[in-house]
């Protein structure tokens, strides 16, 4: 589904990527940990199409196609899916109003019907009760005066409203209480299928018990340094990374 | 739209019928302002002496005073005789015979707005015979305000047949020597809108002036006047979201309100005259005085304006709460793009007790857009237990573009209170990108943001213009980024 060959890339001149591959495939959770500033948060937008970082070298396939040629808007519009490490506010538009607009965009470009506000509520409600998002939520605008855990929590929901096919969580952990970071895994759990894929970037091992991998890979200064299964996480806990960064190298 | 709203725009669109008359030759002035043209505009109008005197002395006042500079507006200087001053209703026989005929932007423009094609004709000023089956309808809907008392016509009309009216509230709001520009207007206006809703009449339906200028020429210098008497309730639209053909550059409107005891207007505007090209050249300069008195107690008054057009906007809808607990509100968007300059804003005067006053005024600058916001809030002696609330944002789109603020406060009574907010902000790129990554384009990103920064108005808006409102937006800031 996505296929990452040698992609170096960074911003206002300086490299932050410096060869990346990585191979994901449907069906498949892949677990991306580093340290502070290695790299994860610019893969992630580098995936989903933030203009600052420019691509230097490398290629970058979703479904065979060049991701690189398309606008953000084009890749959310074919299944891809980023969740913020730090969610944007966007003062006086209300969340639903906003998820409406995007999922109708999104519909509009797949050639679908769009929904107008009755049918985009009641196809909201499983969703909410998934992420035990509060009504009030909805009404307020985006990201605006919530709470850390709740901008999480709403990355979630968007993410289960818009159903996309490869999503890319960047730390959505962080921040989350005991509570609410299982409530978020198991929404996580019960969007997954045979045909859509998660890359989730975290520091901890926790969010892995919920959300089992099938693929982990440590990042250090813009390479992938090492690639295992879910052990490696459980090493890696248990060594830090200079350990592990130390013994790949 | 309802069908009282269509019966009123079918009414407001049909050809003026009252005050002028066949018997003199000519149709048209040569440029040039003196007190012949004036004595010609008001005999042409049979305007009763008083009223011609009237202008007379506006006229010389005039004279006497200079064009004002300081708005923070450049533009090069008008030839005041070169203007022409009178001309009669142009029929639309003089229009375009097709739409082959109207600028091209200007048709482009009604087809992103919605405009159903054979109002575009009209908008635009074809040549169309339009089959008026409707004046019955208006009839009716006249008929409907007329027995509740209700006046609601042309200035003309109502200089011809409520001219005690007229004469007591005349200038009352706006004296002829206010400014520069109301003295102007008060020397040559040639017609506009005129209402009276009597004691404890609510008015059952938006009036809108929306098509009343049907000929290009006489919305130049408009002349309105409302007046809600004691326990009545108006709102007034005023406006048309589609930009019409008009070739007058300078245009100077007076707008005066009065609300008696109880009485509550509410006053909204969307303004979109031609706001020039690209590079600044053309476009509407826009000079209007307008002001609300609250005379009584627990009076009311409520401005709400979209301003997306012109290329010079300089208008402060104000208030005068003279009333004990009276209140003032004002409520504004302010959109330059292209080389547009707004400077807008406000006056609160607060003189009765406990009296009351909002401002929440939102600045957009886009391109090379530049956006003033310009109040005062003035509490006098006897002002007790005053209040103000004032919030002023800026939104910038772009970095060739500026907003800026002149916030003034004059407090004569201690125990006024009074709040000011103001904040600047741009478009974030991390917004803009937050929206594209959920799959919406980067102008309708755009959109959803500035939007979302205008909403506290457009909810002061009667719902099917902050609809249209929106849309404007949208069209005026197409091309603003990217
Ligand atoms: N817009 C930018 N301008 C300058 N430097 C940047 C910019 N964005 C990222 N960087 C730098 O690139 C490096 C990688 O940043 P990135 O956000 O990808 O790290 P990360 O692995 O997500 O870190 P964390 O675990 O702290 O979230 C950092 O050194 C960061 O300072
Ligand atoms: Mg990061």
């Amino acid at each position: 589904m996505l296929e990452i060959r040698g992609l170096e890339a960074g911003v206002k001149g300086k490299t932050i990527l410096k060869g990346i591959d990585l191979v994901v495939n449907a069906g498949e959770v892949h677990a991306i940990m580093g340290p502070n500033g290695s790299g994860k948060s610019t893969l992630a937008q580098v995936i989903a199409g933030r203009e600052q970082f420019v691509v230097s070298a490398g290629s970058v396939k979703y479904d065979g196609r060049d991701l690189l040629e398309l606008a953000p808007d084009e890749r959310a519009c074919a299944g891809i899916f980023m969740a913020f490490q730090y969610p944007v506010e966007i003062p006086g538009v209300s969340n639903s109003y906003f998820l409406r607009s995007a999922l109708n965009a999104q519909r509009r470009a797949r050639g679908e019907q769009e929904l107008d506000a009755f049918e985009f509520l009641a196809f909201i409600q499983d969703r909410m009760a998934l992420l035990n998002l509060q009504d009030e939520l909805l009404n307020r605008p985006v990201n605006d005066g919530f709470s850390g855990g709740e901008k999480k929590r709403n990355e979630i929901f968007q993410m289960a409203v818009l159903e996309p096919r490869l999503a890319v969580l960047d730390e959505t952990d962080s921040g989350l209480d005991i509570d609410a970071l299982r409530v978020v895994a198991s929404g996580i759990n019960s969007l997954r299928r045979d045909d859509n894929a998660t890359i989730v970037v975290t520091h901890y091992q926790r969010l892995l018990n919920y959300v089992v991998p099938d693929f982990v890979h440590i990042l250090v200064d813009g390479r992938i340094v090492r690639s295992g299964d879910r052990q490696l996480a459980l090493d890696l806990e248990e060594q830090g990374y200079d350990r592990i960064a130390a013994r790949a190298a | 739209m309802n069908s009282e709203t269509e019966m009123l725009r079918e009414y407001t669109e049909r050809d003026y019928q009252f005050g002028f008359v066949t018997d003199i030759e000519t149709d048209s002035l040569p440029p040039g302002l003196s007190e012949e043209v004036i004595r010609f505009i008001s005999a042409r109008k049979h305007e009763p002496e008083w009223l011609t005197t009237w202008r007379l002395e506006a006229y010389r006042h005039w004279l006497t005073m200079e064009e004002p500079h300081w708005a923070n507006i450049e533009y090069d200087p008008i030839d005041y005789q070169d203007i022409v001053y009178y001309s009669a209703p142009k029929s639309s026989a003089d229009g375009p015979k097709s739409l082959d005929e109207v600028d091209p932007e200007l048709l482009a423009t009604y087809e992103k707005l919605g405009i159903p094609l054979n109002e575009r004709e009209k908008l635009a000023g074809v040549a169309v015979d339009v089959v008026f089956d409707s004046v019955s309808v208006a009839t009716t809907f006249k008929d409907q305000l007329a027995a509740q008392g209700i006046i609601f016509c042309s200035f003309s009309e109502a200089v011809q047949e409520h001219p005690e009216l007229v004469r007591k509230y005349l200038g009352s709001v706006v004296p002829r020597s206010d400014n520069f520009f109301a003295a102007l207007n008060s020397a040559v206006f040639t017609d506009g809108s005129f209402c009276y809703v009597p004691p404890g009449v609510r008015c059952p339906i938006e009036l809108m002036t929306y098509f009343r200028i049907n000929e290009a020429d006489s919305g130049q210098f408009e002349r309105t006047l409302i007046i809600a008497d004691e326990g009545s309730c108006v709102s007034y639209l005023e406006g048309c979201t589609a930009p019409m053909r008009d070739e007058n550059q300078l245009h100077a409107a007076v707008v005066e309100l009065i609300a008696l005891d109880d009485a509550n207007i509410k006053y909204s505007t969307v303004q979109n005259w031609y706001p020039g090209n690209d590079e600044g050249v053309g476009g509407i300069f826009n000079f209007v005085t307008k002001r609300g008195a609250c005379r009584g107690t627990n009076s009311r008054i409520s401005w709400t304006q979209v301003e997306t057009g012109s290329a010079i906007t300089w208008k402060y809808p104000s208030c005068i709460l003279q009333g004990d607990n009276s209140v003032g509100e004002f409520y504004s968007i302010a959109l330059s793009a292209k080389r547009q300059q707004a400077d807008t804003g406000t006056k609160m005067i607060h003189i009765g007790r406990n009296t009351r006053s909002t401002i929440i005024s939102k600045g957009i600058s886009a391109q090379r857009g530049q956006n003033s916001y310009r109040g005062q809030v003035k509490i006098l002696k006897k002002a007790d237990g005053a209040r103000n609330y004032s919030q002023c944002d800026s939104l910038l789109i772009g970095d060739q573009c500026g907003a800026h603020t002149f916030p003034n406060l004059d407090i004569q009574n201690s125990s006024a209170h009074v709040e000011h907010e103001a904040s600047t902000s741009r478009i974030g790129e991390d917004q803009l990108f937050y929206c594209q990554q959920r799959g919406l384009s980067l102008e309708d990103s755009i959109n959803l943001i500035v939007n979302g920064f205008c909403k506290e108005v457009f909810r002061e808006l009667p719902m099917e213009f902050a609809v249209e409102a929106q849309k404007l937006l949208e069209v005026s800031l197409e091309g603003s980024v990217g």
